[in-house]
């Protein structure tokens, strides 16, 4: 099989005041797949995200982004093959303008010029914001906002982009619109989600965090489809969504 | 939301004033202003001539003289103390009918009024033709040192974003039945004051992981306009214009109080 985009092995991470959020992970990606990484609220997904750019480092266990060992020398390659999408666009947008808050990325990975120009501008194109190039993120509505600050990590050139809740806040259009995009992006993809059928229709194969452990791990619908482990993991399907009725998604080729 | 371009001393236009590349505008504002600071009290021709100066300004700009005159009132202080010093001053004292007025007093008063007048319609008309983002780009081009862009550049951008929060905040002390209306209030507002200052810290460290995890060092990359010879020229008309001016006001002894 090909190198992962992300392999964890036996992570386990407690913050400074001793509280342990994290005992023993292991996770594996592969180019191209899209996994949904679900759980509770407090099972620790945001403790694993900021792992997988080296924001946090694991107290126990590596974290290895295709073949490379984050560690202090690694951790700018390390930030550029890993976008994540933060939940709130207001954390992620923080530059002036639009076109700005885009080239911040790239720009800091040394680009400049007609080159970092046409990174921003390809970047706006595939989230259809091309036209808000110059407009101040705070004046954008939230569902073009969150669509930018995809765009901001796309202008990065990731090998995997890590979604944090990306349709959370949304009204039901922008939600559609959002998984078209998704759905049209050539990149390796991690959904953090409480909204599941989301899950079910971006992702092929969903994971279970729960108490800082991967409790399960499988294709999402047959995840899903489980009553007694959804139970068992607190996780709870919208009222009216049946998932054994949903058409099985196939591993994408890349 | 606010309107579509920024801040209320904002006025859109296309004019010269409004083109002009901000760093070259901000340092043909500070030559100008340097000289009208400079110019010995007393030279009333002088200031009348930076006057006209000021004023064809703000012609050129299309931003309405109304405009920029409402948005003087931050110089009101400065001109109690302007009408104070004649009252307070010592030495040599005329009488204008009842009242004794120091001449030293009168002459600095009116020269701290010119220069302060001067000064702010000059600032203001600068603030009315930029846009705030524009300016914190060229201060960066200036060389300002970056915790101080930054930190103006973050105001900007989370300006509406905090004050959004206040009037949530606030909304909701107003639904559960909360008026302001005594000292004994005081308590709940500071404790609301408190947790904008919390929430505005986490904000902080979460853009912070955001910034970082883009690549962040510790320089904000910020792509610089590019001023030409002739915008240079263009800028330098004026502060060139009021140094002659100032030369010729003191070669000639005209227009001066005694």
């Amino acid at each position: 099989m090909s190198v992962p985009v992300i392999e964890l092995k036996g992570v386990a991470f407690a913050y400074p005041d001793g509280h342990q959020a994290l005992f023993g992970v292991e996770l594996h990606i592969h180019p191209g797949e899209r996994v949904a990484l679900l759980g509770p609220n407090g099972a620790g997904k945001t403790t694993l995200i900021l792992h997988l750019n080296g924001i946090l480092r694991p107290g126990l266990g590596s974290v290895t982004v295709s073949g490379l060992p984050v560690t202090d020398a690694t951790v700018g390659e390390v930030r550029r093959r890993v976008g994540i999408v933060f939940q709130d666009p207001d954390d992620q947008l923080f530059m002036p303008t639009v076109r700005d808050d885009v080239a911040f990325g790239p720009a800091n990975l040394g680009l400049s010029g007609p080159e970092l120009d046409a990174r921003v501008q390809s970047a706006l194109e595939v989230v259809g914001m091309s036209e808000f190039a110059d407009r101040p993120p705070h004046h954008l509505s939230f569902g073009q906002r969150r669509r930018v600050a995809i765009a901001t990590v796309l202008a990065m050139e990731p090998e995997i982009l890590v979604l944090d809740e990306p349709s959370s806040n949304l009204d039901p259009t922008s939600r559609r619109e959002l998984a078209e995009i998704l759905e049209s992006l050539p990149v390796t993809i991690l959904l953090v989600t409480h909204d599941l059928p989301y899950a079910a229709q971006l992702c092929e194969r969903a994971v279970v965090l729960h108490d800082g452990v991967i409790a399960v791990e499988g294709p999402t619908i047959e995840v899903l489809s489980d009553a007694e482990t959804m139970a068992r993991h607190r996780l709870e399907l919208p009222y009216g969504f049946d998932p054994s009725t949903l058409p099985t998604r196939a591993r994408p080729t890349s | 939301m606010g309107a579509p371009h920024g801040h209320p001393l904002h006025y859109h236009g296309h004019s010269v004033l409004h083109r002009t590349p901000v760093h070259a505008k901000l340092i043909g504002l500070l030559a100008f202003v340097s000289v009208i600071v400079l110019t010995p009290g007393g030279y009333l021709l002088a200031f009348a001539a930076y006057g006209v100066i000021v004023a064809a300004l703000v012609v050129v700009s299309h931003v309405p003289a109304r405009y920029v005159l409402g948005r003087l009132w931050p110089v009101v202080p400065f001109v109690g103390v302007a009408m104070l010093l004649p009252f307070i001053a010592t030495g040599e004292r005329i009488d204008v009918g009842a009242v004794s007025l120091a001449v030293e007093g009168l002459r600095g008063g009116l020269t701290l009024l010119l220069k302060v007048l001067l000064a702010a319609t000059s600032a203001v008309l600068f603030a009315a033709t930029t846009e705030p983002r524009e300016l914190v780009r060229a201060l960066d081009q200036l060389r300002l040192p970056q915790p101080l862009v930054q930190i103006l550049s973050f105001m900007l951008r989370y300006l509406e974003v905090v004050s959004d929060e206040v009037r949530r905040m606030s909304i909701a002390l107003a639904s559960r039945g909360f008026r302001a209306r005594s000292p004994k209030h005081w308590p709940v507002l500071a404790r609301t004051m408190g947790a904008l200052f919390i929430r505005s810290y986490e904000r902080g460290e979460r853009v912070h992981l955001a910034m970082v995890s883009r690549g962040y060092t510790g320089r904000m990359p910020m792509q610089h306009a590019s001023a030409s010879a002739r915008e240079w020229g263009t800028v330098a008309v004026v502060p060139v214009l009021a140094a002659l001016v100032l030369l010729i006001a003191v070669l000639l002894p005209i227009g001066r109080l005694p």
